[in-house]
C-alpha cells in the first residue's frame, strides 16, 4: 500500500467526570480527567478492570459522553456531536476491539469494505481500498474467508484493517491483545506500530497489561478508581513511578519481583534487631549497575546482596531494576551513596 | 379413489399452498418491520422507543393469545370489509395473515437479540445510522435464525390453513374434514395427511438447507 500520511489528530480530555445512575443511587466512573495526546503519539493507558479506562476510550469516538468537562478529538467537541457531525467525527476514529467484533456473515474483503459501505464509497473505490487494506495486513490468501476459518490473530488484522478503511485520524484501540496469545500479541503490536510510523495517525489503547505499553506505547497514563494517578512519557514513568497502582503494575511486567522467601517476611517498619534493609535500585540510560554496587562494598565498605534484577528496553531506552539487600545500619548512607550517582532507590522493607 | 376425488385433492393442494405463501409472505412483510423494531427500542437501544415497545408488545402477545379458530370467527366483519367476502381461500389469508403477523415478529425479534452487542457497537463507532445499523449488520448476521424461524411460521400457518374451513377456507384441512370425516371416506383423510406430512417436511428441509447455506458462523470445509 502506498504510505499516503494522514495527519494524527490531538486528542483532549478536559475535566471530564462520567457518572451513571446505579441501582444504589450515582455511580461515579470518571473523575476530574485532563489528559492531551499528542498528534501522532501512541498512548497507553493503563488501569485495572472497572477503573474507567474502557468508558475514557469510548468518549473519544462519542459511544459514551460525559457528564461534565469535554472531550475534544481534531478540535471536535465530541461530547456535544450528535447526528451527522458525531458520525463524521467517528469516521475520523477508528477502532479496534478485543473480541474483534467482526461480521461472521462477511468475509475479511466485506469486514473491511463495511466502514466504507457505510460512508457511502463508490463500490469500484472500496474495492482498491480494501485490497489495498488487505495488503497491509497480510490477508491476501484469507481474502474470501468468514471469520470462523480464522485465527485470532487474523481476525485482529482485520479488525485493524477495517479500523484504518475510511483513512482515520486516530486509532482507538480497546484491549485489542488481550484475547490473543503473547506471541500472537507481538505481532499485532507490531502491525499497529508500523502503521502509527507509515500512516502517522495518533493511538489510543487502553490495556491491564504493562507489556503493551511498553512495548508499543510513546507516553502512558495510569488510572485507578477513576482518576488518572500518573501520567507522562513512558520511559519516565517506568523508570520513576510515584503511584503505588504504577509500582504494583510495573512489577507484574519487569518480572523484577522479591522472591517469595524474603517478601514473605518483610516488615515496613525497622527491627530494633539486626536486620537487612530491602531496596529497589533502579538505573536508567547508560548507567552500569555493577562497577556501581562494587565501589558501594569497594569505597563505603557496605555489603550488598542482589536478590533479584533485570533490564528492559522501553524503545531504544535500557533501564534496570535491581533489589538488593544492605545491613539496616548502614542503609542510609547506601542510598545516598547510590542516589549521588544518579540512580533511583525505594526502600521495600527489612527482613531479620 | 375418482379421478373426480384426485382432481378435487389437486385443487386443495393448490388452495393450500396459495394461502399458506399469501400469508406468509404478507405476514413476513407485516412482521418484519414489526419484529426489528421490537427487537431495537427498549430503552438505550438503537431506536429506544420503551412506551410504543411495550404498547406494541402488549398488542403482539394479546394477538398470540386469540386461539385461531375463535380469531377467524371474531374477525368475519373485518374479512368481509377488507376483501369483500368472509367466504374462500382470499377470506382466509385475512386471518391467517393477522396470526401469523405477531408469530413471525417474535420469531424475527429473539433472532435480532441473539446478535452481539459488540457488532453495534462496532458499527456505531464506524459513524453507521441506525438504520445501516439494522440493513448491514442485524438482518444479514440474525439471517440464519430468521430462516429457521420463517420455516417454523410457514409449518405452523399449514396447520392453521386447515382451521379455515369453518369460514369455507377449502384447502386440504377442509377436504380431509368433509370428504374424510363426514363422508366417512378414509382414503381421502389418508391423502390429505400424507400429502401434508410431505409438504411439512418438503418446508423444514428447504428451510434448514438455506439457513445452512446462510449461516458462516461455523468453520466448515467449503469445497475448494
Amino acid at each position: 500500500m502506498t504510505p499516503e500520511p494522514t495527519t494524527g489528530a490531538a486528542i483532549r480530555f478536559d475535566g471530564v467526570g462520567k457518572a451513571f445512575a446505579g441501582p444504589k443511587g450515582q455511580v461515579t466512573a470518571l473523575e476530574d480527567v485532563s489528559l492531551t495526546v499528542q498528534p501522532g503519539a501512541v498512548c497507553g493507558i493503563i488501569g485495572r478492570s472497572g477503573a474507567g479506562k474502557s468508558t475514557l476510550l469510548r468518549m473519544v469516538n462519542g459511544l459514551e459522553r460525559p457528564t461534565s468537562g469535554t472531550v475534544t478529538v481534531a478540535g471536535h467537541d465530541v461530547g456535544r456531536a450528535s447526528g451527522s457531525a458525531l458520525r463524521g467525527i467517528r469516521r475520523d476514529v477508528g477502532m479496534i476491539f478485543q473480541h474483534f467484533n467482526l461480521l461472521a456473515s462477511r468475509t475479511v474483503f466485506g469486514n473491511i469494505a463495511l466502514p466504507l459501505e457505510i460512508a457511502g464509497t463508490p463500490s469500484d473505490r472500496i474495492r482498491v481500498t480494501v485490497n489495498d487494506l488487505i495488503a497491509r495486513v497480510g490477508l491476501e490468501a484469507q481474502r474470501d474467508r468468514y471469520p470462523a476459518e480464522l485465527s485470532g490473530g487474523q481476525k485482529q488484522r482485520v479488525g485493524i484493517a477495517r479500523a484504518l478503511a475510511t483513512r482515520p485520524k486516530v486509532l482507538l484501540s480497546d484491549e485489542a491483545t488481550s484475547a490473543l496469545d503473547p506471541e500472537t500479541t507481538q505481532t499485532v503490536l507490531r502491525l499497529l506500530g508500523d502503521i502509527n510510523r507509515d500512516l502517522g495517525l495518533t493511538i489510543l489503547l487502553i490495556t491491564h497489561e504493562m507489556a503493551v505499553v511498553r512495548d508499543i506505547a510513546s507516553h502512558m497514563a495510569v488510572i485507578d478508581q477513576g482518576r488518572i494517578v500518573e501520567a507522562g512519557a513512558t520511559y519516565d514513568v517506568f523508570v520513576r513511578p510515584q503511584h503505588p497502582t504504577t509500582r504494583s503494575f510495573l512489577s507484574g511486567v519487569t518480572g523484577v519481583t522479591l522472591p517469595q522467601f524474603i517478601a514473605g517476611r518483610l516488615e515496613q517498619t525497622r527491627p530494633d534487631a539486626a536486620s537487612q534493609e530491602v531496596i529497589r535500585v533502579t538505573f536508567a540510560g547508560d548507567h552500569a549497575t555493577d562497577p556501581m554496587l562494587a565501589r558501594l562494598t569497594g569505597q563505603m565498605g557496605i555489603d550488598v546482596n542482589i536478590l533479584a534484577g533485570a533490564i528492559e528496553e522501553i524503545g531504544p531506552r535500557p533501564f534496570g531494576n535491581l533489589l538488593i539487600s544492605v545491613d539496616a545500619m548502614r542503609g542510609d548512607d547506601a542510598r545516598a551513596y547510590l542516589e549521588r550517582h544518579g540512580l533511583l532507590t525505594e526502600v521495600l522493607g527489612y527482613v531479620r | 379413489m375418482s379421478a373426480n376425488l384426485i382432481s378435487l385433492l389437486i385443487e386443495a393442494t393448490w388452495q393450500t399452498i396459495y394461502m399458506v405463501a399469501a400469508s406468509t409472505v404478507l405476514g413476513t412483510i407485516l412482521g418484519l418491520p414489526l419484529g426489528v423494531f421490537l427487537a431495537t427500542s427498549q430503552r438505550g437501544e438503537l431506536l429506544s422507543a420503551p412506551m410504543v415497545n411495550r404498547v406494541l408488545g402488549l398488542i403482539v402477545n394479546a394477538a398470540r393469545s386469540v386461539p385461531f379458530i375463535i380469531l377467524v370467527v371474531a374477525i368475519i366483519p373485518f374479512t368481509r370489509a377488507l376483501v369483500g367476502t368472509s367466504i374462500g381461500t382470499d377470506a382466509a389469508i385475512v386471518p391467517l395473515t393477522i396470526a401469523a403477523t405477531p408469530f413471525i415478529a417474535r420469531l424475527v425479534e429473539n433472532s435480532i437479540r441473539e446478535v452481539d452487542a459488540g457488532l453495534i457497537e462496532a458499527a456505531r463507532a464506524m459513524g453507521a445510522t441506525p438504520m445501516q445499523i439494522i440493513r448491514k449488520v442485524l438482518l444479514r448476521e440474525a439471517l440464519p435464525g430468521i430462516t429457521l424461524g420463517l420455516t417454523l411460521a410457514v409449518v405452523s400457518l399449514i396447520g392453521y390453513s386447515a382451521m379455515v374451513g369453518a369460514v369455507g377456507g377449502e384447502g386440504l384441512g377442509d377436504l380431509g374434514i368433509r370428504y374424510g370425516y363426514q363422508r366417512f371416506m378414509p382414503d381421502v383423510m389418508l391423502t390429505v395427511v400424507v400429502i401434508l406430512i410431505v409438504m411439512v417436511q418438503l418446508v423444514q428441509s428447504v428451510g434448514e438447507w438455506i439457513a445452512a447455506r446462510v449461516d458462516k458462523r461455523a468453520a466448515r470445509n467449503r469445497g475448494h
